[in-house]
């Protein structure tokens, strides 16, 4: 791999990059993500979308060193409780003493493990129902495209509702249901893109060469359709975490003391009016994130599908 | 129009008929398939409830005869296909079971709640649609300019912020602070029980009594909750105007009538709205449909008696036939309401047919 050896020095790392004339696939590869990142760089929104979400991923990993107090045990209750922002409590303290800034900054890891899990669960399902569907066509796609229509039909937070309702609270059941009611979109978007190529040559070559149906929708079809599956999944987290959220301001989601937002919202919800730091804290940090993902979602559609928006 | 008619021989009209009647066909088809779905849905959940539902009638000391029994009279011992059959029919008696928490039928409960949820998305819908149109219509024709960014600050704030703590601030700001508004709840407990319910739409009901004083106290505590819903409608419905407008103004007859010498008030107005007018019925529909759900949220915050609110506080009782039946007609309204949007959409739009 001589040529890869090659770049010294930035400009010609740039040079190298940007070349019409790649001579391996990892260079052209590497070539393309250089040109997508420097679109994506010019849009300030979507780096600022960017920038959000490290912050909340570096947060969420040295959460035990960037928290000041212990998020569930409190201080002293006689003297602590519901004190306003201040040098010790930076956010205030809550109606348990606790340090609200220690809780949020723990909660972080709750809201991306929810994030995290749910793409995790519901992309791959999505993108193998979508796929197999559009690939298979005839009765399998009617029946899987019959199911998917249900579950897109339903209200998705009712329905998460009713799945929370019936698993019993917690965290892992309020992923569970939003997983359940996340994947149908995806679906459809893999199956629109599958049937754009499921007739184009390379798949007929490879047909041709005696591959199976299995081998020809995991290898051939769905790396092309992850993309648009991604970026559908990016706009759809900050739904994600809004729902989770609201599942936890329900008492449906993570259960006390545990530091999930939506739930310490809850929380504050009573002592509302005379120590609001309680329950708008939280609520500023869910809004920060969600639009971080928002942008961050936005951008990428831009970069990696134009057509989309005008 | 008999002119139409005589235009065409018997055997394109015959043929048109058998068209329109397998269209029509495949469309009631459709919307059976996932009624279906929806009660295979609920009555799947309501099996999973981890709840045995016989010892919570016969608690857990009964002797073994006394729960075989009941099991078997509660058809617990049927085949899965059997009980599914059985919850079907049971469904289309409008029999939901009882509520163990108000102890009333269920459906007695809903008829008696969803009027307060319809009322406050209704005035969610209005408002977002009256005031969500005209912005998305501002920033596509002001494309990058003020307008277009304020628009989409607008739409990204409400994409991002939880609607309930949106409430809560909302509460705080102007019921506590500046004493603008009502508080939770619909009517001041003084006016509670003055009105007597025809629709069950205090607004409705209390402008049919002719009564101003509970109207104006309706309205008052109203107005945030539905300008809360509002502002998520408008989010969405301005983003959509927006892009459907940009689509408009970019056709070529938008160019002729520039050209012709149209005032651009009327290209904007009258022609490319217009045209834009026909997916927006459907946005809008599905916006209406979505605060139908979105308001157990914000009926929690607002202690608004409406069906999300049912639903969350038989949640809490783990009163599963109540929670089943709720989540049922919720979902039967949202299928209505979005196979609604799609038969306006068959009506207006010509390509459609």
């Amino acid at each position: 791999m001589a040529e890869l050896a090659a770049p010294s020095g930035k400009s010609s790392l740039r040079e190298w990059l940007t070349t019409s004339e790649p001579r391996s696939r990892a260079q052209a590869r590497l070539g393309n993500a250089y040109r997508s990142w420097v679109a994506f760089s010019r849009n300030p929104l979507a780096m600022f979308g960017l920038f959000i979400v490290l912050v909340l991923i570096i947060v969420a990993i040295f959460a035990d060193q960037l928290a000041t107090h212990s998020p569930t045990v409190g201080g002293d209750l006689r003297t602590e409780r519901l004190q306003p922002p201040s040098a010790a409590h930076w956010l205030g303290t809550d109606n348990q003493a606790r340090d609200i800034y220690s809780r949020l900054v723990h909660g972080s890891r709750l809201t991306l493990m929810v994030v995290m899990l749910v793409t995790v669960i519901a992309m791959p399902v999505g993108l193998l129902i979508g796929t197999v569907s559009g690939y298979m066509g005839g009765w399998i796609d009617a029946v899987l495209m019959r199911i998917t229509d249900i579950f897109l039909a339903f209200p998705r937070l009712i329905l998460a509702l009713a799945f929370v309702a019936a698993l019993g609270p917690g965290i892992v059941n309020a992923i569970i249901a939003i997983a359940i009611t996340s994947w149908p979109p995806y679906a459809r978007i893999a199956r629109a893109e599958t049937l754009t190529i499921r007739n184009s040559d390379f798949v007929v070559a490879v047909r041709l060469q005696g591959a199976s149906p299995f081998r020809i929708i995991t290898r051939h079809i769905m790396p092309l359709c992850v993309p648009s599956v991604i970026i559908r999944v990016t706009l759809d987290m900050a739904g994600i975490i809004l729902t989770a959220a609201g599942l936890g301001f329900l008492g449906l989601g993570a259960q006390p003391p545990t530091p999930e937002w939506g739930a310490m919202i809850a929380s504050g919800r009573q002592f509302i009016i005379d120590y609001w730091w309680v329950a708008t804290m939280p609520g500023i940090a869910i809004f920060v994130v969600s639009l971080g993902f928002n942008l961050l979602g936005d951008g990428l559609r831009d970069v990696l599908d134009p057509k989309a928006e005008k | 129009m008999t002119d139409a008619v005589n235009d065409t021989t018997p055997g394109e009209r015959s043929r048109a008929l058998l068209t329109f009647a397998v269209a029509a066909g495949r469309f009631l088809l459709m919307l059976a398939i996932t009624l279906f779905g929806l009660l295979a849905v609920t009555f799947f959940i309501g099996r999973i409830v981890p709840v045995d539902p016989v010892l919570a009638v016969v608690g857990d000391r009964a002797p073994a005869h006394v729960y075989a029994r009941v099991r078997e009279e509660m058809g617990l011992d049927l085949p899965l296909w059997h009980q599914f059959a059985i919850y079907i029919g049971n469904v289309f008696r409008a029999d939901f079971g009882n509520s163990i928490l108000t102890s009333r039928p269920v459906v007695e409960d809903v008829v008696r709640y969803f009027p307060a949820t319809l009322e406050l998305a209704t005035l969610g819908t209005l408002l977002g649609t009256i005031f969500g149109v005209p912005l998305g219509v501002a920033a596509a024709v002001k494309r990058g300019k003020f307008a277009d960014h304020f628009v989409r600050v607008i739409g990204l704030v409400g994409y991002s912020a939880p609607i309930f703590w949106l409430g809560l601030l909302g509460l705080l700001v102007f019921y506590s602070k500046l004493g603008w508004v009502a508080g939770p709840g619909r009517l001041d407990v003084t006016y509670e029980y003055m009105l007597t319910p025809v629709t069950g739409m205090v607004l409705v009901d209390a402008a049919l009594a002719g009564d101003w004083a509970v109207f104006r106290n309706a309205i008052s505590h109203i107005a945030l909750p539905s300008a809360l819903l509002g502002y998520y409608s408008l989010a969405y419905i301005s983003r959509m105007t927006r892009s459907f407008m940009l689509n408009e103004l970019s056709q070529e007859y938008v160019t002729t009538a520039r050209v012709k010498g149209l005032s651009e008030t009327r290209i904007i107005w009258g022609h490319a709205l217009r045209n834009a007018a026909v997916p927006l019925i459907t946005v809008i529909a599905l916006s209406y449909a979505h605060l139908l759900e979105g308001s157990v949220l914000t009926e929690t915050v607002f202690a608004w008696p409406g069906l999300g609110r049912y639903i969350t506080n038989s949640l809490q009782n783990a009163d599963m036939n109540a929670v089943l039946g709720g989540t049922l007609v919720i979902g039967i309204v949202f299928v209505a309401v979005n196979t609604f949007s799609d038969l306006l959409y068959r009506l207006f739009d010509p390509r459609t047919r």
